[in-house]
């Protein structure tokens, strides 16, 4: 009881801090925290296939790709269509798709989960490592699609004047939400299947899990709210080209999830704040540095450079992160050493 | 499409193939023996390409650039396994496919750092780059070359494979590693051998690209790496052989399609992604059906 | 009266040019413990993964219950009535003991997907109802002090507990234990003979055992089948079996002396 009484306050209070910053930050700020949101969004998506059902996926940057496109094909008005389709006049269908802002944001994770979802069949079905292969495939493979379809897409010159209805309020609160769901995904029957497959695939199907179900769930998931995140990053941006959505963004998530601890949500959001902090304040690294007299010249890479060795570092030194595969809660709890009565273990309750 | 036109799209097919054959085969003894998937792969052809160039650059003539751009592969595979995938090899398979990750965004942006990431134009001799006209045929050097070249490394491969000791261990260790160890085989030298193999390969299939497609960009390992491994899953993933005929089948069908139907030019590398989709979908251990998991457990 | 729960007939596994299991027949009476004895490598864990249909039998057919199972897929086998624990140990190694065990009732809470993420009232009945007979379950096997440990920190005869009690979470018939006293001391041994005769009683379980310890197998098991190169030497009481001829030379000294 006394949980969900602390959990209800604790909310209260995020959605007040969400209005409160909305209203009283200056837009720089603001714009900071936009980009935070939409990064945990798709970290902690990324988190369930990658991290709970422990299934190496390189998937993000496409499902964002399909969830950018659709959101903005949704919600840029008609005449603007007609005008900034240049390559070839827009299909009719283009013209057709119009919506308010929330049913463009669910379309956009929906197609992604529907996507999803025809992959799981071939991936899943399967033993073997396919699924990342065929992920990072798809990212380019979405491009391309991209690219050669001007009539869906305006091809290479992307789409532009998307309207900016992501304000913080809708990034901050979908962020919410996006937690909330994923939490209880892991506290329920599924987020536990998910992990047994993660821990030993084998002895999860001697209990009668159905693995590739589970997968797909995972993966269905995993990819709705990458939709989500990437409709929302089409409204912030306000204008999406196919090379927006390289594997650099896939990279990016990556790095956040094995910082936070792979299959910790609440890791995942302070490996989102740390992570794009961290991109910000080593920026010098792709500018001229001025190293003991000697001048490095301007190299932008060199961040990428750095933050690729600190993944491998990490995998070979630090696998587990910040809190490994548990949420922060648990930790706290284990560290001041609360078990549960007795009376709490026969009747069942969860911590 | 006339008689000469054909004739020149399977010889231009022919050496598309040869590269995919030589980068594929070392994805899958790499995934043979490990049953990791060395996404780092794909770079390492970069690197050896860029290794030629630089060595070019510092005045080596081709010859020699060339040997020491697959002797730095070589050493960057062999170095890339004994550092990050070695430690790993008891931990959890997506600890060790996330470093591979690692490696190769590590590789490309290290590149990128080094040469920017405008693209260089490759130092091909004459020699190779020339063109006979045969009648109404345009023949290139390389036409000829590559394959011929490709040809005599597979039944080299093959040889050192099925023919010596190394090669017996090689396959030994793909079905079982704990039990070669048992037997006083040195697995981990085994496994760097396959490294060093495999880049050596990938480092001879950059150069031809290099040559073929007149420039050299760190980002050209990403898309020929991927093909290279849906073809050796095409055609049998652990499979040698496999790797060959699934990187043959992968460079006619890109050159044939597209010389036959012009207007799926754009879509020329998507192929190696619907044939993986359907590989997995109807014949997942790919043409020579080799299937690695025998045992369940 | 004749009552065979398990009946294996006819069946022989091949691997490539290897015959791992020739013509093998055995029936298992409900109710019973039955053992699987033979030196190593003579098939036995063979046969489960054929009973579990992580094998395919190559010919030869597996009824259970009167169903005919054989090359059913090993998720589905499990809804048939049939459980089982490996020789070594495999729990789940992120997860708890009690987490382990509520694994073992995934396919018995009957809440959806969506009803899990809206928390609609079914998830809450569910979990409840069952975290509840999950804590039971351990408190029949002696270690519901130990529901919230890491299922890694416990000792090795704790640990084959939590294996057999996640099995036993999934209502079997049928237990299948894969050696489950290999690798235990005496007092542990007993331990287990002890529990595992409970669990037979309360559950109503049949249960066939693959062992090497005769001592055990003599107090656990009512009839055993022994296993020489994938074939069935010997069929009978295991006071009988170690007298055997053929026993015994297929054996050669493999006995731990009963």
């Amino acid at each position: 009881m006394q949980k969900i009484v602390l959990n209800s306050l604790l909310l209260a209070l995020a959605i007040y801090l969400i209005y409160w910053a909305n209203r009283s930050l200056d837009n720089y700020t603001l714009s900071i925290l936009n980009n935070i949101g939409i990064f945990a969004i798709l970290a902690l998506s990324y988190n369930l296939i990658n991290g709970v059902a422990g299934q190496f996926s390189l998937e993000p940057n496409g499902f964002v790709a399909i969830g950018a496109y659709m959101g903005a094909l949704f919600t840029i008005p008609t005449e603007t269509k007609i005008d900034m389709f240049a390559l070839v006049d827009p299909a009719p269908v283009v013209l057709q798709m119009h919506s308010g802002f929330l049913p463009a944001i669910l379309i956009g994770g929906a197609t992604a989960a529907i996507i999803a979802a025809m992959l799981s069949f071939p991936v899943f079905r399967v033993r073997g490592d396919y699924l990342a292969i065929v992920t990072l495939g798809f990212g380019f493979i979405i491009r391309i699609f991209a690219m050669n379809n001007p009539a869906y897409t305006n091809g290479a010159m992307g789409l532009n004047d998307i309207p900016g209805n992501a304000d913080f309020i809708w990034i901050g609160l979908i962020t919410i939400v996006t937690f909330i769901v994923m939490l209880n995904v892991i506290t329920s029957r599924y987020g536990r299947a998910m992990k047994a497959v993660r821990d030993d695939e084998d002895a999860a199907i001697a209990m009668g899990v159905n693995t590739f179900a589970i997968k797909t769930t995972a993966f269905v998931t995993s990819a709705f709210f990458e939709g989500v995140g990437g409709a929302l990053l089409a409204s912030f941006l306000t204008t999406i080209s196919p090379d927006q959505f390289t594997f650099l963004l896939t990279f990016q998530l990556l790095i956040i999830i094995v910082l936070g601890g792979l299959g910790s949500m609440s890791g995942a959001l302070f490996a989102t704040v740390l992570v794009m902090g961290g991109m910000e304040w080593l920026r010098f690294l792709d500018d001229d540095m001025n190293i003991l007299g000697y001048h490095t010249g301007a190299h932008p890479g060199m961040r990428m450079v750095v933050f690729a060795i600190l993944l491998v570092i990490m995998m070979l030194f630090a696998r587990k992160g910040l809190f490994g595969d548990k949420e922060i809660g648990e930790t706290v709890r284990k560290r001041f050493g609360k078990k549960r009565s007795l009376d709490q273990q026969r009747s069942g309750e969860a911590l | 499409m006339d008689f000469t036109t054909f004739l020149q799209q399977m010889i231009n097919g022919f050496s598309l193939g040869s590269m995919y054959a030589l980068i594929a085969i070392g994805y899958t003894m790499v995934y043979g023996v490990l049953r990791l998937i060395n996404f780092a792969h794909g770079d390492i052809m970069m690197v050896g390409a860029f290794l030629v160039y630089l060595a070019h650059a510092a005045g080596l003539g081709f010859p020699l650039a060339v040997l020491v751009g697959i002797i730095g592969a070589v050493l960057v595979g062999v170095l890339t396994d004994k550092i990050a995938y070695k430690p790993l090899r008891n931990a959890p398979k997506i600890s060790l496919l996330i470093t591979a990750i690692g490696i190769s965004f590590f590789l490309e942006n290290l590149f990128n750092v080094l040469f920017g990431g405008v693209p260089k134009a490759f130092p091909a001799p004459e020699y190779l780059t020339h063109v006979l006209r045969i009648g109404e045929l345009y023949l290139p050097m390389t036409a000829i070359v590559i394959p011929i070249v490709t040809l005599i490394i597979l039944a080299g491969v093959l040889w050192v494979l099925y023919r010596t000791k190394y090669g017996m261990a090689i396959r030994a260790l793909a079905f079982d590693i704990p039990t070669v160890k048992l037997m006083g085989i040195n697995a981990d030298g085994i496994i760097s051998l396959v490294f060093a193999l495999g880049s050596a390969l990938a480092a001879v299939g950059g150069i031809f690209y290099a040559i073929s497609y007149p420039s050299i960009d760190p980002l050209m390992g990403i898309i020929v790496g991927l093909k290279a491994f849906a073809a050796a899953v095409l055609g049998g993933i652990g499979s040698v052989t496999g790797a060959v005929l699934g990187g043959f089948i992968l460079g006619f069908t890109e050159i044939l399609v597209v010389a036959g139907f012009p207007e799926l030019g754009g879509y020329k590398d998507a192929f190696a992604f619907f044939f993986l989709i359907l590989v997995l979908l109807f014949r997942p251990t790919g043409i020579m059906g080799e299937d690695l998991d025998r045992s369940r457990f | 009266m004749s009552n065979p729960i398990l009946q294996i007939q006819d069946v022989t596994m091949r691997f490539g040019g290897v015959t791992a299991i020739d013509q093998l027949s055995l029936d298992v009476q409900k109710g019973e413990i039955y053992g699987l004895i033979g030196p190593n490598g003579a098939g036995k864990t063979t046969i489960f993964n054929n009973i579990t249909g992580n094998y395919i039998p190559t010919e030869g057919k597996i009824i259970f219950d009167g169903e005919e199972i054989t090359g059913t897929k090993p998720n589905k086998v499990v809804d048939f009535g049939i459980a089982r624990t490996f020789q070594n140990i495999r729990l789940f190694k992120s997860m708890t003991v009690l987490e382990n065990v509520l694994i073992g009732y995934h396919n018995r809470m009957h809440y959806s997907y969506l009803e899990a993420i809206f928390r609609l009232p079914r998830y809450w009945s569910y979990e409840k109802k069952i975290r509840a007979k999950a804590m039971e379950l351990l408190e029949e096997f002696g270690i519901i002090d130990l529901a919230d440990n890491e299922a890694t920190a416990l000792s090795y005869g704790n640990q084959r507990k939590v294996e057999i009690a996640r099995a036993v979470a999934t209502d079997p018939k049928l237990l299948l234990l894969d050696e489950p006293a290999a690798g235990m001391n005496p007092s542990e041994t007993e331990d287990l003979s002890n529990i595992i005769h409970k669990i037979k009683k309360d559950f109503d379980l049949t249960i066939l055992l693959i062992e090497h310890d005769m001592k055990f197998v003599n107090n656990m098991c009512d009839l055993v089948t022994v296993l020489d190169y994938g074939e069935n030497i010997f069929v009978g009481k295991p006071a009988d079996a170690i007298k055997d001829d053929k026993v015994i030379t297929a054996y050669l000294g493999e006995f731990k002396h009963a």
